[in-house]
């Protein structure tokens, strides 16, 4: 009996060893592999847009020329429209999914949670180029039909608006791409942050209704902090998705190489101009270097974004 | 579920082979995308090939055709001689395209309003800005122009439309050729980018004032408010199969190299200005001599029995002595017996 | 210091009454506009959502017929149909989803078990976020760089790949944030019953974060199917019948995009078909994916 039980114990501690080492070294393998893909990533894009940082210098980030014919290409135009849509599109974003993620947790019958979450979660399963189309085809003539001539013709003689909202009403542009971002970056902001609220423990939101919380209290004062770390990781995840969105921008921003003073006016992002303008880029031309340079940009400034956001949360990462 | 995807890719092979049947790649203008495309549908039971031909705009197809990605790459826009001889290729023209101006005017009905190339030059420069402009008013006795901002709407994409448009209006204006000049893509001084001709004449339908360029077979087909243009003669000519058909009779191949005519701005009172061969590139050293010999094939076909289809599509047929030059050349640079 | 000074330092009970009454009809009208804000919000994006099915249904049923599914891609005016589009999706998005999933599965349990805080982790975890973040155009670009230019020729392995990469980083968030936040006591009872730390994770860890996971992934076959960028530079299309994965691939995302362009009316028809096909597609996917999940739940 003693025997057979060390023997079993000898056993199933081999095993024991071997399963785990296996599925550790898998694990830690799939890491290095995450770290070697986005490495041989930034390489190629830097690899490919040396020539055009070699060529412009540190003034190509500046620059607002993109000119095929004479060669001369700058970054500032992209970058703009890039960084002006993704916040403009997490501006209106935000509050409305968490209005959303709110609603679902807290607020609505018990009947009604499951139908209204799959509805949202089937607007995040909506592809983009579908928002490309809707987008160019739905909303696009209502604003330049309806909304832009209100808002040019309301705005018109108020000093620093007029400027922002002016333009021929193209429909297209800047403000319009912001707003399909928005509606495309919702659900996924929304379900994350439902996800999350869902797992605060109930003692924790009991205590709090017992003491006298209104509901919006305890959302703000329980669940927002104990949440918040996973709350602004949906957020980043909707920066994310909105920074690179190329599809549904492309059908809509109006692809203009200039950086417009008015948020009606036309403007390009990094991922639309990438989309237009790689397939018909010669293979090792200035251009295509320029294209990749701009990609390696893009990478950059994803990077600060997350490098801050990390900052942010330091105090907080450990929970 | 792979291993009956296998079993059916080598059954599909399988097919393949025993039909005889060669497959080729073409990638490039969507100019011509219509034409080659019916082409490739009419020509397969008599020539036993296969046509994919994917309509990436000219700037791509070349591109492609460089690296060797396809079998040829089609452009509106000829490569110049020392690009063909950098990527050895060859360049041959299909058939002929108009590219109209529409318009979206409350009250302005098709082939009413006149304009020029200068006037056109102007207004996407941004120099003309509202409908009312007194050059504008001059030119257009008859119609009562608004008091409405102009919005010029170009092609985003890299565009062989757009490479025959801003040739046309270096031509026409010196302005133009030193502050933009002319390619698939360039940096347009005014206006908003539509993605492809859909996205053109779309965003024209939305914003009244809107103007914009479009290939005349897409005009056409979705009747969409074209104008007059003058042309060199000082006639205000309609977009019509006969104004294209003069532009292109009056074209001498014969000054040029490698076929590279250019049919804007021809002479001819009744020739419309803005209008363009499209080119098909061959490699002159191919990897397959056997995929060259198959482009060639599905290009004589066209050649031979395509025409009635070219003219149905609003495309006009080249000269035959002008096919017949490609053929020699065919012969004497591509290898590969057809 | 005096009686009347301490009078007026602590309210007395009849000012402190009006002053919680007023309080609390305050944090009362804060409460409830919340509530009405936030049902506001929920409302607008059903609408949104209806409007989008709305157009699609509106724009693309008109088109559909039995030839949609049994014919390919044609020239316009020739009743082409969708069908080596449809197919291609398929396969494309299937191995796409195939190859990825599992390596995100494995770089997520990697964060949450494994290295955790450490340095490699740390930088794991921020790579992630990163790739993430990177235009899936971006991608296309860098597997056309790896996959098609030295071997001269666009493939539908190449797509795949490209879609593949884009799943890996989805999968690996969901999957971390999900083993993160299963309650320690879980492990802590596995693990003392004897279970080495690959059954605790597999058989404890997966199981209780499966709803969560299962929705991460099906978030990225909803990303990728309808993914057309990193298609662009890497399948190509194909316009004729092929399952080949060396050769070009059509799919549907492409189609749409190169005919929702183009000059011809039936083609923009078949466009919006396509659009419609592959919303409904996903959407299907989505719901079938979430009841199987409920029936599982129950037994």
């Amino acid at each position: 009996m003693q025997q057979s039980a060390v023997l079993s114990a000898q056993t199933s501690r081999r095993s024991y060893h071997v399963g785990d080492a296996v599925f550790a070294a898998l694990a830690r393998g799939s890491g290095a592999f995450v770290l070697v893909l986005l490495g041989s990533l930034i390489l190629t894009l830097f690899w490919g847009g040396l020539p055009a940082f070699r060529q412009f210098g540190p003034g190509f980030i500046a620059s607002t020329d993109w000119d095929p014919v004479q060669q001369v290409f700058g970054a500032a135009v992209s970058i703009y429209g890039t960084l002006v849509t993704s916040v403009l599109a997490l501006a209106f974003a935000v509050p409305v999914a968490f209005g959303i993620a709110f609603y679902l947790t807290e607020l609505a019958p018990a009947w009604l949670r499951r139908p209204v979450g799959t509805a949202i979660e089937l607007l995040a399963a909506v592809p983009s180029i579908i928002y490309g189309m809707w987008g160019f085809f739905v909303i696009v003539p209502i604003m330049s039909q309806y909304i832009q001539p209100f808002v040019i013709d309301s705005l018109d003689g108020i000093p620093v608006l007029e400027d922002l909202f002016a333009g021929p009403p193209f429909g297209t542009g800047i403000f319009t791409a912001s707003i399909i971002l928005a509606i495309m970056v919702v659900p996924f902001i929304a379900a994350t942050m439902r996800d999350v609220f869902e797992t605060v423990p109930p003692v924790y939101k009991e205590s709090a209704y017992g003491v006298g919380c209104t509901t919006w209290e305890v959302m703000r004062s329980i669940v927002l902090p104990y949440t918040r770390v996973s709350v602004v990781g949906g957020i980043m995840l909707g920066l994310g998705r909105a920074l690179g969105e190329t599809m549904a921008v492309t059908f809509v921003i109006g692809n203009t190489d200039r950086i417009a003073t008015s948020l009606f006016g036309p403007g390009n992002t990094i991922a639309s101009i990438v989309a237009l303008e790689f397939p018909e880029s010669p293979a090792g031309s200035l251009k295509l270097s320029s294209l990749l340079a701009l990609g390696f940009i893009l990478f950059v400034i994803s990077f600060i974004v997350l490098a801050i956001s990390r900052l942010l949360l330091k105090p907080r990462l450990k929970v | 579920m792979k291993t009956a995807i296998t079993a059916l890719a080598i059954g599909l092979a399988g097919f393949g082979i025993a039909r005889a049947e060669t497959q080729i790649t073409g990638a490039g203008s969507t100019f011509a995308a219509p034409i080659y495309s019916k082409w490739g549908d009419a020509s397969s039971a008599a020539t036993g090939i296969k046509l994919n031909y994917q309509a990436i705009g000219s700037g791509a197809g070349i591109n492609q055709i460089n690296n060797r990605t396809v079998d040829f790459g089609a452009s509106d826009m000829p490569v110049a001689a020392d690009q063909l001889a950098a990527h050895k290729l060859m360049q041959f023209p299909t058939v002929i395209g108009g590219v109209d101006i529409i318009v979206n005017l409350p009250d302005v009905k098709p082939n009413e309003l006149k304009l020029t190339g200068e006037l056109l030059a102007d207004i996407y420069l941004g120099k003309i800005t509202k409908w009312n402009d007194p050059k504008l008013v001059e030119m257009n006795h008859g119609i009562k122009l608004p008091n409405l901002a102009i919005a010029p709407v170009y092609r985003a994409d890299g565009s062989g439309t757009t490479f025959v448009y801003t040739d046309y209006l270096s031509m026409v204006s010196p302005d133009w050729k030193s502050k933009v000049g002319s390619s698939t893509s360039v940096k347009w001084a005014a206006g908003t980018g539509a993605k492809g001709s859909d996205g053109v004449s779309g965003t024209v339908h939305n914003i009244k004032g809107g103007i914009g360029y479009v290939e005349s077979a897409y005009a056409e087909m979705n009747h969409l408010t074209t104008t007059q243009l003058q042309n060199k003669a000082g006639k205000f000519v309609t977009p019509t199969m006969d104004s294209y058909k003069a532009a292109a009779a009056s074209a001498d191949w014969s000054k040029v190299q490698n076929f590279a005519i250019d049919l804007n701005d021809q002479p001819g009172d009744n020739s419309w200005p803005i209008e363009s061969a499209t080119f098909v590139l061959l490699p002159t050293d191919p990897k397959d001599p056997s995929q060259s010999a198959a482009v060639k094939k599905f290009f004589d076909w066209g050649f031979a029995h395509g025409n009635d289809i070219a003219v149905q599509l609003l495309y006009i047929p080249l000269p035959e002595a002008v096919q017949n030059a490609v053929r020699a050349v065919w012969q004497k640079e591509v290898p590969g017996t057809m | 210091m005096s009686a009347t000074t301490t009078m007026r330092t602590l309210p007395g009970p009849a000012k402190n009454q009006a002053v919680s009454r007023a309080l609390g009809r305050r944090r009362y009208r804060m409460n409830r506009l919340v509530k009405v804000l936030c049902v506001a919000a929920t409302v607008l994006g059903i609408l949104l959502l209806a409007s989008i099915l709305l157009t699609l249904v509106w724009r693309g049923a008109a088109g559909l017929s039995v030839s949609v599914f049994t014919q390919s891609t044609r020239p316009p005016g020739s009743n082409g149909g969708l069908l080596n589009a449809i197919v291609g999706t398929l396969i494309q998005t299937g191995i796409g989803t195939l190859v990825g999933t599992p390596i995100g599965l494995m770089v997520g349990t990697y964060l949450a078990e494994y290295g955790r805080n450490s340095a490699m982790a740390n930088a794991v975890r921020f790579v992630s976020d990163v790739l993430l973040s990177a235009p899936s155009i971006l991608i296309g670009l860098f597997i056309y760089q790896l996959c098609v230019e030295p071997f001269g020729g666009f493939s539908g392995i190449a797509g795949c790949l490209a879609l593949a990469v884009i799943v890996i980083p989805i999968v690996v968030r969901t999957t971390e944030d999900m083993l993160q936040l299963i309650a320690p006591s879980l492990r802590e009872a596995a693990v003392a019953l004897g279970a080495p730390k690959w059954k605790v994770i597999v058989l404890i860890c997966y199981r209780a974060a499966k709803d969560g996971i299962v929705t991460g992934i099906l978030l990225a076959v909803a990303r990728i199917a309808g993914e057309t960028a990193p298609l662009l530079f890497t399948s190509l299309g194909n316009l004729n019948w092929s399952i080949s994965l060396a050769q070009p691939m059509a799919s549907l995302p492409v189609t749409i995009y190169q005919y929702a362009g183009s000059a011809f009316e039936d083609w923009v028809q078949l466009a919006w078909v396509g659009a419609l096909l592959i919303t409904v597609g996903v959407l299907a996917t989505n719901i079938l994916a979430r009841v199987a999940l409920r029936g599982r739940r129950a037994s």
